[in-house]
């Protein structure tokens, strides 16, 4: 678990400097490795960029609500939506809406570009309410 | 401050994280050299910040995961700074984010099953400190999680 952690907070460590950090040898830490690899404990990794020193000033979440149930299919509206660029994790949710996006911008008024010309053009979007982020934490989990 | 290259180097890094360096120097048409340099550079900007592992849940034993809405009693002056210190303590959290909106504040916590999740929700969620209204959506399914920047 403690490989797991320190996974979550630099992914380049090689295994030898993984293993030192842990008390472990290189090989006995590539052998942990391999084996949560293989157990799927890794979807991939994250690069992490400083949104708004490279110009992203704006991040929203959305949480968007299909306008007609039963005919318009999930697939059309999920495939639309995982194309747009602006759109960084999309989720199907159960609950007071159905999906729920974050949508970087460079600002406010490029947010209402992309929410006029993109996500409300999707099919089948309904509701959506919008909710800027202003700050974010990220923690280990139960580790 | 950023050139076309910098921007060629992080949107392929973006797609491709674990390459190797002298992988993603072929794709920007640059030598591995070039590229460590210009990376170490960025670093040092503070614009590249590394790379983390991205962590199934599932795959280790919870299965349930819920976005709390939380929305916040303003009268209290420290509400959002009590309330953000008692959610970090509960380390089935995952994510806390606060918003200007219709709601305050976002918890993400994993659960191992629904019992777990109930139990969590009854008495770590809820005996966190002024709350005035919550909601639950609970995760189906992940589409996209990568948070790429368009650059």
């Amino acid at each position: 678990m403690a490989l797991v952690k320190a996974m979550q907070r630099d992914a380049t460590q090689s295994a030898g400097a993984l293993g030192r950090d842990l008390g472990l040898s290189q090989p006995a830490t590539w052998r942990r490795l391999q084996k949560l690899q293989a157990a799927g404990v890794f979807k991939g990794r994250r690069v992490k960029l400083d949104a708004e020193k490279l110009g992203f000033g704006v991040t929203v979440f959305l949480g968007v609500k299909l306008a007609t149930k039963g005919r318009v299919s999930l697939d059309d509206f999920e495939r639309a939506v995982i194309a747009i660029p602006e759109v960084q994790t999309a989720e199907h949710m159960l609950g007071l809406y159905d999906y729920r996006l974050r949508v970087v911008a460079r600002d406010l008024a490029d947010f209402e570009r992309i929410l006029r010309r993109r996500i409300m053009t999707l099919p089948g979007a309904g509701d959506v309410e919008a909710n800027v982020l202003l700050s974010e934490e990220r923690l280990p989990g139960p580790l | 401050m950023l050139d076309d290259l910098d921007r060629r180097i992080l949107r392929t890094l973006q797609y491709t994280p674990d390459a190797a360096m002298h992988e993603i120097a072929d794709r920007c048409g640059l030598t591995a050299a070039k590229v460590t340099r210009r990376l170490d550079k960025l670093r040092d900007a503070g614009l590249y910040r590394g790379q983390e592992a991205v962590v199934d849940w599932a795959a280790l034993g919870f299965e349930v995961s819920v976005s709390l809405r939380i929305t916040l009693d303003k009268t209290q002056a420290r509400a959002f700074d009590e309330f953000h210190a008692a959610a970090r303590d509960v380390p089935e959290v995952t994510e806390i984010q606060t918003f200007l909106g219709r709601v305050d504040v976002r918890l993400f916590v994993v659960a191992r099953d629904m019992a777990h999740y109930q139990m969590l929700y009854r008495d770590r969620i809820l005996t966190l400190p002024h709350i005035s209204d919550i909601e639950a959506l609970m995760l189906v399914s992940t589409l996209k999680s990568d948070e790429r920047l368009p650059l």
